[in-house]
Parts: structure tokens; sequence; C-alpha cells
């Protein structure tokens, strides 16, 4: 395909919601770690198609290959069987940049300096750096600590630091990997509705994984439930909700708790079956 | 905070800075009183002031030097060798340990020399270095060097093999080049042990100068103090001690003070 028919394709995409290519076209993937203890799967045939623009949440149980499948597509980790195939715009755009789970900020820069990190790799105009670098740190209220380093902030600040790194970046594609488990529940929700507006204004693709029900169904526009290991498709369940959406109104709805509780359902044989698994590699 | 503890917390700042204090007073006093002990006691002929002269005997000797500008020109000779064979020695140590705490298959390829070449004690291979580079300059800078070398590359491997990974995944997913991954990652990310290795090899650099010169050297400390010997001039040799003891001291001073202006997220803990 040439650029510009991907870039044709992804336009229409764009408009009709996902009639067209998809953003990412995951297929058959597995992972297998080789340990020191012999194989071990931590992904088994995973097949997806996430359309541009989508808002992709992953939720599973933990050690179900999450984090396997984000490092993947962030080319940190290799699949050994099947591919994944990103649909490049074509512009000089970065294809994804990651918010890692934990703590991933360089101790040795200030906040401003981890924020613009991304920027400053890509070697960007200064001016440019300035201006995109400063906008994000007021998104997420940290632009008076930004010459503080981050061993001077609290843990849910330098998470959203780390969150500004990426959003900074302006990728086609963003990586996150559980950014919202370190903060308080106030905080969370202050940063999931700005998380949102932020995302309204650029409607990028956002693959976000997440331990919470509740975040999967007020931020997604769809979620993948994964199956206990080795890491599989469960289901993938839209969310009906449409945008822009207003947190706490959202979950004031009764259609907000039926979703959430489905998916509990869904969810909740694979806890249990993650635990059992656990259980046994202690007996073993 | 209520008044008592308040108090309490008064009181026990008073105590500490009481113990601050009374540790500094300690601090100058003993050697002060050690000093005078020697002092008497080579006055009162307790002591072979052949070997032990009077401090101010040692202090008389010392105003002379400076006034004649012996001991200037030969601590500026020790220094200037001192100067570029830590930077001969530093530079390739920094760059080549840096290297192979990124790349295994570099540190599989060097890890075995240096781990053969490091227990060589640096002063048995001086007759070696005299031999290649001849009774010049050049033979006591490689000294230094030899010697700032090997703290500063295991120093600069282990603190770049100590970054937490997650470092390097950050770096490779924001297209950081090689270069980059160099400078923003491996670099500032080891510079606390870096410190600890420059620290060490600069110690260990002072150690070699002083003996390199008593071999084969015109000036110099080491030169200063061997000849001392030869002339029997003890409190020459005081002299000479006396300052090399002090270099050491500054050395340490000013490379903590480099320390807390490189590594500012450290020191700030
Ligand atoms: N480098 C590795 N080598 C060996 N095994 C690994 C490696 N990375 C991950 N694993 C294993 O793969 C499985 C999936 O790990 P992963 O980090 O993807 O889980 P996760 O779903 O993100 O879990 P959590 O929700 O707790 O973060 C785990 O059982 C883990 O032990
Ligand atoms: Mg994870």
């Amino acid at each position: 395909m040439s650029d510009y028919s991907i870039q044709h394709n992804l336009a229409q995409a764009a408009a009709a919601g996902e009639a067209a290519a998809p953003k990412i076209r995951i297929h058959n993937l597995a992972k297998i770690f080789e340990t020191r203890r012999g194989r071990f799967a931590a992904l088994d045939d995973v097949s997806l198609d996430i359309p541009v623009g989508c808002f992709f949440m992953i939720v599973g149980p933990s050690g179900c290959g999450k984090t396997t499948l984000l490092r993947i597509l962030g080319g940190l980790e290799f699949e050994t069987h099947g591919s994944v195939e990103v649909a490049h715009s074509g512009s000089a755009r970065p294809l994804n940049s990651m918010v890692f789970q934990g703590d991933s900020l360089f101790p040795w820069m200030t906040v401003w300096q981890n924020a613009a990190y991304g920027l400053t790799m890509r070697g960007r105009p200064r001016a440019e750096i300035e201006e995109v670098v400063g906008h994000y740190l007021s998104r997420i209220g940290l632009t008076r600590f930004k010459d503080a380093y981050p061993h001077q902030l609290s843990g849910g600040m330098r998470q959203r630091v780390s969150i500004a790194r990426a959003f900074a970046n302006d990728p086609e594609i963003l990586l996150m990997d559980e950014p919202f488990s370190a903060l308080d529940e106030q905080n969370k929700l202050l940063l999931q509705g700005e998380l949102l507006r932020i995302w309204d204004e650029t409607r990028k693709t956002v693959l976000f994984i997440t331990h919470s029900v509740d975040e999967a169904v007020t931020l997604g526009d769809r979620i993948l439930v994964m199956s206990a290991h080795p890491g599989k498709v469960k289901t993938v369940i839209d969310v009906p909700f449409e945008r822009p959406r207003q947190v706490l109104e959202l979950r004031a709805r009764p259609e907000y708790g039926a979703l959430v509780y489905n998916i509990w359902d869904e969810l909740r044989d694979e806890v249990r079956r993650a635990r059992a698994q656990d259980e046994e590699g202690v007996r073993s | 905070m209520s008044v008592a503890k308040k108090a309490r917390a008064a009181q026990s700042r008073t105590k500490m800075r009481v113990a601050k204090n009374r540790d500094l007073v300690i601090g100058i006093a003993s050697p002060l009183a050690l000093l005078l002990v020697w002092e008497l006691c080579a006055r009162l002929g307790a002591i072979d002031t052949r070997f032990f002269p009077a401090p101010s005997q040692v202090g008389a000797r010392l105003a002379a030097l400076v006034a004649s500008g012996a001991l200037w020109s030969d601590t500026a000779a020790s220094l200037t060798r001192l100067f570029w064979g830590t930077l001969l020695g530093g530079i390739p140590a920094l760059a080549l340990g840096i290297v192979m705490g990124l790349s295994r298959p570099i540190r599989a390829v060097f890890d075995p020399l240096v781990a053969a070449t490091y227990p060589i004690p640096k002063s048995a291979i001086l007759p070696l270095i005299l031999l290649i580079f001849g009774l010049g300059e050049a033979s006591k800078i490689v000294m230094v060097a030899t010697g700032v070398f090997y703290p500063v590359l295991i120093n600069a491997m282990a603190g770049v093999m100590e970054i937490n990974k997650i470092y390097l995944d950050v770096g490779h997913n924001f297209k950081a080049s090689r270069w980059q991954v160099f400078t923003t990652i491996a670099l500032p990310g080891a510079m606390p042990l870096i410190m600890t290795g420059v620290k060490l090899g600069v110690g260990m650099g002072l150690i070699l100068i002083t003996i390199a010169e008593m071999v084969g050297a015109e000036s110099g400390l080491g030169h200063m103090i061997w000849n001392a010997w030869e002339i029997l001039s003890v409190e020459t040799m005081y002299v000479g001690l006396i300052v090399v003891a002090l270099l050491g001291f500054l050395f340490s001073l000013a490379l903590t003070e480099l320390e807390r202006w490189l590594v500012p997220w450290k020191a700030a803990r």
C-alpha cells in the first residue's frame, strides 16, 4: 500500500468509525518467555482489530499478559508467533508513546526535562518544546513543580508527569499501562476527566490497561477482557455511552451499573482461575 | 504542636548543636594537643629528633621552602602530572566503562582483560613504564593514568549495569539514538558510582605520583621527599608529607563538592 492509500484509508476510517482498515491489527499473537524454569506462555492466540481513534481498554487478572501485549505494541518486546500491523499515517509524528506501569521518570532530570524527553530526543525546535511541555504541565497541574526532581514529588505527581511526557510527544497511539493506579481516588477522578478532555481534542488511538472496571467503562469505547494465563481474548465489549462524557454524571446512570456488572461477571471467573494458578505455583 | 512538645524539640535541637560544637572543639584540640606533646618531647630529648623533629622545626622549614619558591614549584609539578594523568586515565575509562555496562558482547571481550590486569599492583609496573616511556614527564603521567583508569572503569560499568532497565525501555520507546541513550541515561544514571570511582582514582593517582617521582624525577613532591632522605634533611621530608596529605584532603573536599553539583538529584536527599 502506498503512503497515499494508507492516509486515504485512515481518513475514511476516521470518518466511518471503524468501517475501514483498523489502526492496529493483531493476528494470532503469541508470546512465550524462555525462563530458567522453562517456557512460559504469556499470550496465546490473541487476535484484535483496533480502529483509528478508539479508546481501547484492557482488563484482566494480574499476570495475564496485559503489559506484555502493550510492550509488544511499543516495540519493547517481540512476538513469538503471529503478527502485529500498525497503520502509519505517514506523518512525522511518532507511532506510539508509552506511559509505563510504575515509576519510570528519570530521577536525574527535572519534571520539565522529563516531560520534554520525547520532543528533545526527536530534536524538535526549542520554541515548540517550550510551548507543548508548558501546555501539558499546566493541564496536569504541575507547572509550579517544573524544576523539581522526581524524588521531591509524590507518587501520584510522578505518574502525572509520565502521562504528560507521553502526551507531549504527540504520538499516533498512546499506550497507557495502569497510569492512574498510583493515584488517590480524588486525583484519579480529576485526571480521568482531564484525560477525556485532552483525548476529545486529539482523538488519538489509546490502549489503556486498568484493574478498575469502573475506569474501563468510564473512559473506554471498547473493553477487552483477557483470560488468565495464558492471556487470551475472553471477550470484547462495546461501551455505548456518547462523548464527550462527564465522569460523575455517567456513573449515576443505571446503564452504567449494568455494564460494570456485566464486565465483572466476565472477569470474576478469570480472577479466580488466576488465583488458583498462583496457589498451584506456590505448592509445586 | 503542644508547648511541652515544642520545648522538647527545641531542647533536643540545642543538645544536637552543643554536641556538634563539642565534636568540632575536640576535632581541633586533639591534634593540637598531640603536636604540643610532640614539641615538648622533642625539646626535652625524650624522642630522637633525627627521626621526629620538633613541629616548630618543621614549621620553620615549611616557611623557608615557601619563601624560596621551591615548595610551590614541586607542588605545581606534581599537580600538573596528576591533572594530565587523571584525564589520560579517566576519560577512556569512563567511555569504556559505560560501553561495557551497556553492551554484553563488549563486556565479554574486555572483562577478562580487566580482571587479569586489575590486581597487578600499579607500583610494580613502574619499572616497565620507565622502560617504555623513559624518565621524562610521560612516564609519570602514565603512572597516574593507570591508577585512575581501573577504579573509574569498574565503577562506571557497575553504575550503568545498576541502572533500572525501565529507563532504557523509556529511551527505546521515545526513540533515543545510541548516543542519546549514552548521554541522557547511561552517563547520568551511572554518575553517582562514577564519582565514587573518580574519588578512589584520584587518591590512587596521588599515591602513584609520589612513588613515581621518587625514581628518576627532578621535581615534584615525591622527588622532594626522596631527596630529603638522600641529604638527611628530615624536616623537608615532613614538609613534603604534610603537603601530600593536605592535597589528598583538598581533593576529597573538591570532589565531594563536584559530586553535589553533578548529582543534584541524590545530594538533595
Ligand atoms: N521478561 C519476562 N520473562 C519471563 N516472564 C515474564 C517476563 N515478563 C513477563 N513475564 C510473565 O508473563 C506474565 C504476564 O506478565 P505481564 O506483566 O504482561 O502481566 P500483567 O497482565 O501486566 O500483570 P499486572 O496486572 O500484574 O501488571 C507474568 O506471569 C509474568 O511473570
Ligand atoms: Mg502489568
